[in-house]
């Protein structure tokens, strides 16, 4: 576990150095969520008693998944990683003596975490300050902040092994091009980062929210903002860690298999 | 042109030598501007309106910016990489060739991955022309005409600007992207929807509204003002100030000597 703690450590250290990059970011999410939440707004005069969520809760919604992008996006790929398994250096890496999957697990969520750790704080600080209808506010309990606290852990798990499931896909494709090109555009949609779920119809919003990805951007953001409260957040709480589980499973029978054809290469 | 025709025909061949990936990249991107559109879409479906605009006539003005903005991209977003052009001294070796710099930068990168936006975009206008509520006369087609192109000249012009900011710089202005990734996305709504404020700034400093907001309204019969049908025409000014920091930038371009 302390090796896996201290690649966790240097990976946070090392993206913890690039801040001009950050501060363009900041920049640009900020101004993107403010103008979401000017067009959200739009609707919200237009039709009130049709908006699926409270005005507060979208807006807090919309301010956390801006500060937390870089934790929770589902995009965010390291071209070192890929390299590794298409140049076949992958295979120092197996020389370690740790378990590959638990290493760059770690390594993996730190990234996002440094990432988040510079560029979530100005944004959470200014939104906060905004007045009334458009600021970020706390949760409405100390209950439903522990709640969403726990959820975004099990959401940055659950997010993590997805991109690993991503980059072993490479050993039987040889290239993340594709499917990262393909997959983005569609798991984006599902998970609540283009809009949160409870905005499409119905039907559909209740089906994706029972599939791993609801449980990466939709549920820590929806139980922060008690928008989901009680035993719904329970539920979700218990989704997010079944899928957590589901996926790490899935992601270490993909790297075996992996590996097994690895071998057949070459390396 | 012959010459534009040769890199065009030289980028092609070197993308299908990977044809797979050409084609998955090409199904991605057709899918993201999808994804966008169907957000849209589920908005529409559970409120109706908004502004009082109905969906269909949102679909036109989604139509006219995606079109604009992927044919800006289609063929000026090579201005992208510039940052790298600069401090690698690559820029030495344009200006050494016997062809406009600004005729080679496009030259250089043409990406045929954005072929797959430019058919959702001529494909997002075509239904946003056949489901807009506007009786089309030859003079509203060329209006429409005039917005696409005013919108693509204005696009290309941010994306110079980009570049030229580059030579001061020396890398990348990632906050950039919001005036055109970020245009793109929140200009498929008419640009009234996000508050006075936000359309003078569009009006007066990057003129969006001059070829998105106004010529719509006057599409949709909302006004009979001839100055928001001729505003496509004003908006290609945004071109002059851009250039002109290009120039200052070229002009100040001292070798990064490696």
């Amino acid at each position: 576990m302390r090796a896996y703690l201290s690649f966790f450590r240097m990976r946070l250290i090392n993206g913890l150095q690039y801040r001009t990059a950050a501060y363009a970011g900041i920049f640009t999410q900020f101004f993107w969520g403010f103008m979401e939440i000017q067009l959200y707004g739009a609707f919200y005069r237009e039709n009130p008693d049709n908006f699926p969520m409270a005005l507060p809760h979208l807006v807090s919604y919309i301010w956390l998944r801006q500060a937390l992008l870089r934790l929770l996006d589902t995009w965010t790929m390291e071209q070192e990683m890929l390299d590794m398994i298409l140049s076949g250096n992958v295979a120092y890496e197996l020389c370690r003596p740790t378990s590959l999957y638990g290493m760059w697990f770690a390594r993996h969520a730190a990234q996002r975490l440094s990432a988040t750790a510079l560029r979530c704080w100005p944004i959470l600080l200014v939104a906060a300050l905004l007045p009334d209808p458009w600021g970020l506010r706390l949760p409405p309990s100390l209950g439903a902040a522990g709640a969403a606290a726990l959820s975004l852990t099990l959401s940055l798990g659950v997010v993590t092994a997805y991109t690993l499931i991503v980059y072993f896909s490479c050993f039987f494709t040889l290239s993340a091009e594709g499917t990262r090109a393909v997959l983005m555009p569609l798991i984006g949609l599902m998970s609540g980062e283009l809009i949160p779920l409870p905005f499409m119809p119905d039907g559909l919003s209740r089906v994706l929210s029972c599939l791993p990805f609801a449980a990466i951007t939709n549920a820590p953001l929806r139980i922060y903002s008690g928008d989901l409260a009680g035993t719904a957040a329970a539920q979700t709480l218990l989704l997010q860690a079944f899928w957590l589980a589901a996926l790490v499973l899935l992601g270490r029978w993909m790297q075996g298999r992996g590996m097994r054809r690895l071998c057949v290469q070459g390396g | 042109m012959r010459l534009y025709l040769h890199f065009f025909a030289m980028h092609l061949k070197s993308r299908m030598a990977y044809r797979k990936s050409f084609f998955f990249s090409l199904v991605g991107q057709f899918l993201s501007a999808f994804a966008a559109v169907a957000s849209i879409w589920f908005l529409f479906a559970r409120f109706e309106s908004v502004r009082g605009y109905t969906l269909s006539e949102c679909m036109l003005c989604t139509g006219v910016v995606l079109m604009s903005f992927s044919l800006a991209e289609c063929f000026f977003r090579g201005f992208d990489r510039f940052s790298r052009v600069v401090r690698e001294a690559q820029f030495d070796r344009i200006l050494l060739r016997p062809r406009g710099v600004i005729f080679q930068l496009i030259c250089q990168e043409i990406d045929f991955a954005r072929l797959g936006k430019l058919l959702q975009g001529a494909l997002m206008l075509a239904y946003g022309i056949s489901v807009s509520p506007v009786s089309w006369t030859p003079a509203r087609i060329a209006l429409l005409a005039a917005m696409v192109l005013s919108g693509t000249l204005v696009f290309a012009s941010l994306f110079l600007l980009y570049a030229a900011l580059c030579f001061f710089t020396l890398e990348g202005l990632e906050f950039m992207n919001v005036f055109t990734d970020g245009a793109r996305e929140f200009g498929a709504y008419p640009l009234d929807v996000y508050g006075a404020a936000l359309l003078k700034f569009c009006t007066f400093v990057i003129p969006y509204a001059l070829f998105q907001y106004y010529p719509l309204t006057y599409l949709l019969g909302r006004t009979d003002n001839p100055l928001c049908a001729l505003a496509p025409l004003a908006a290609p000014l945004f071109a002059l100030p851009c250039y002109a920091v290009w120039r200052i930038g070229a002009r100040r371009y001292q070798s990064a000597g490696s």
